[in-house]
């Protein structure tokens, strides 16, 4: 049962993979997206050309939780613009697996986005970023799975719904504070001059736990949520 | 129910006299009296604001509903009525 | 609406009793004795309109829906007394009208989640009722978390200014505000659920005759 599961969520995964490939047009967008963040915060937040304090770590999150926003919003958009949900909705297919395979194919897009954005970041603040590789890697990719996790299921949730463009940032930022929270910290600490590895590690453990708990609810309750 | 209601309302009345009794425990703040009179800011416009929000907010709000009760029951009770 | 009035009435007094208490005490504490209990009520607001909302998804009572969208709105109308009441305190007794701290934080972060939530209801258009279940549920559970992230994130640092334990032994007066406090929410979540609970049949009536 298991199997069949996750080969559901693989042929959703497939299927989004296929659209974006053809035009790769959410991928290039959502990328210069997320480099337009980075300088508009730059010109905030660079005095005397120096930038402040743990100011590259918090520009990285808000471009992630930015472009992640874009991202959720867009992928949908393409849903409901063929009405393609409503035919995933109706196939005989284990609807969490729909969830999970939505999930997937919006991380794999904001871990591509991510490889352009965080070397921008590491290069623009002289930021360590090749140093504790491994805990970086771990921050984003808990803090991204946390986000999107939330937020697939509040953009799949908004698909029908009116004023969907803006009533998704307004339920998700608040919500996702934690994740933002941790993530912020979490790298500032890791790029301070002398790393902080257990703080870092701390907010990892939250991530953690914040991914775990909310994917499961997440899993839980988008069959009911997501049924006339 | 009434004569339940009454009986809350006399017993929480009550309440005040006791209170008058009782000596509040001198706390571990400085009272502002004892500041210095030019570090001050002065408290009523504050309390006033404060007290005065909640009061405003709350009779607004139970009259709101109040209101939208008693129109969506008349319509309920016009349609009741059509439909019989 | 007998419950109503007992709950006024209960209000009513409490304010005369509130203030010859306090006399020694300075005036501007007395913004506590509304402060606190609206802060008890937001979060109580908050957890009924988790619970109910819970219940709407899950067990499927369409009654429930009712309940989880008053609360909501109560647990913005507390959290709105709480934010404001706390500020206007704060400089006073701190000099300053917000600090970053941990509880201060985290009920605003709450307050905008149910203020999310009730922006959801109003303009997500047919459907928003399911939509703020699953949100108001999130929310819910994302407490603890918002808790501790705002805690540590305050902690790791050195804080800027110092929070003052509050007094805890302000005696009767305080548990009688909460008293009231607590007659309040319950009259005004049976008022609105049942002005909600009214609505749907109205909706359900036109709908059967729209049918028919």
């Amino acid at each position: 049962m298991m199997r069949a599961f996750f080969r559901v969520a693989w042929i959703v995964v497939k299927k989004d993979l296929t659209v974006e490939v053809r035009s790769l047009e959410i991928l290039s967008t959502t990328i210069f997206f997320a480099v337009t963040v980075v300088l508009m915060f730059s010109f905030g937040l660079v005095v005397d050309g120096r930038p402040l304090n743990d100011v590259a770590a918090a520009i990285l999150w808000v471009a992630i939780a930015f472009s992640g926003t874009l991202a959720l919003g867009r992928t949908f958009e393409r849903e409901r613009h063929n009405d393609t949900l409503r035919a995933l909705l109706l196939a005989p297919a284990d609807r969490p697996a729909l969830y999970v395979g939505k999930l997937a194919g919006i991380l794999l897009l904001l871990a591509l986005v991510q490889v352009v954005l965080v070397p921008l970041v590491g290069l623009l603040f002289d930021a360590p970023i090749f140093e504790h590789g491994f805990h970086l890697l771990a921050l984003l990719a808990g803090g991204t799975l946390g986000f999107t996790a939330v937020g697939t299921l509040f953009a799949a949730m908004l698909v029908r719904a009116r004023s969907r463009d803006v009533l998704l940032p307004i339920m998700l930022y608040p919500m996702t504070v934690p994740v933002m929270i941790a993530g912020v910290r979490g790298t500032a600490a890791l790029f301070q001059p002398t790393p902080n590895l257990e703080v870092t590690q701390f907010w990892i453990a939250l991530l953690v736990f914040f991914d775990v708990v909310f994917v499961t609810l997440a899993l839980w309750t988008f069959d009911p949520v997501m049924t006339d | 129910m009434r004569l339940r209601s009454l009986v809350l309302c006399v017993c929480l009345s009550v309440l005040p006299f006791a209170a008058f009794a009782q000596q509040p425990p001198s706390g571990d703040f400085v009272p502002v009296d004892e500041t210095i009179p030019g570090e001050q800011i002065p408290a009523l416009p504050l309390i006033a604001t404060a007290y005065g929000f909640i009061w405003v907010a709350l009779l607004g709000y139970v009259w709101t509903i109040g209101r939208r009760l008693q129109k969506v029951e008349a319509e309920l009770a016009d349609l009741e009525s059509r439909g019989k | 609406m007998l419950a109503l009035a007992a709950g006024m009435f209960a209000l009513a007094p409490w304010m005369i009793n509130a203030a010859p208490n306090e006399a020694t005490m300075g005036l501007v504490y007395k913004i506590y004795f509304f402060h606190m209990p609206s802060a008890w009520m937001f979060m109580v607001a908050a957890i009924t309109s988790g619970v109910a909302s819970a219940r709407f998804l899950f067990l499927k009572r369409p009654s429930a829906d009712g309940w989880a969208l008053a609360a909501g709105e109560l647990a913005v109308l507390f959290g709105a007394f709480t934010l404001v009441t706390g500020p206007l305190w704060a400089r006073k007794a701190w000099g300053v009208w917000w600090v970053w701290d941990a509880r201060l934080t985290s009920s605003l972060m709450l307050f905008m989640i149910f203020v999310a939530y009730l922006l959801l209801r109003k303009y997500g258009g047919p459907g928003a009722d399911k939509l703020g279940a699953g949100m108001a549920l999130f929310g819910m559970a994302n407490v603890p978390f918002i808790y501790v992230s705002v805690n540590y994130w305050r902690t790791f640092h050195p804080l800027t200014s110092v929070v003052p334990t509050l007094p805890v032994e302000m005696g009767i007066p305080l548990w009688y505000c909460v008293t009231a406090f607590t007659l309040l929410f319950i009259v005004l979540l049976r008022m609105r659920t049942r002005l909600e609970h009214q609505r749907a049949r109205v909706e359900a009536l036109y709908l059967l005759e729209d049918e028919s």
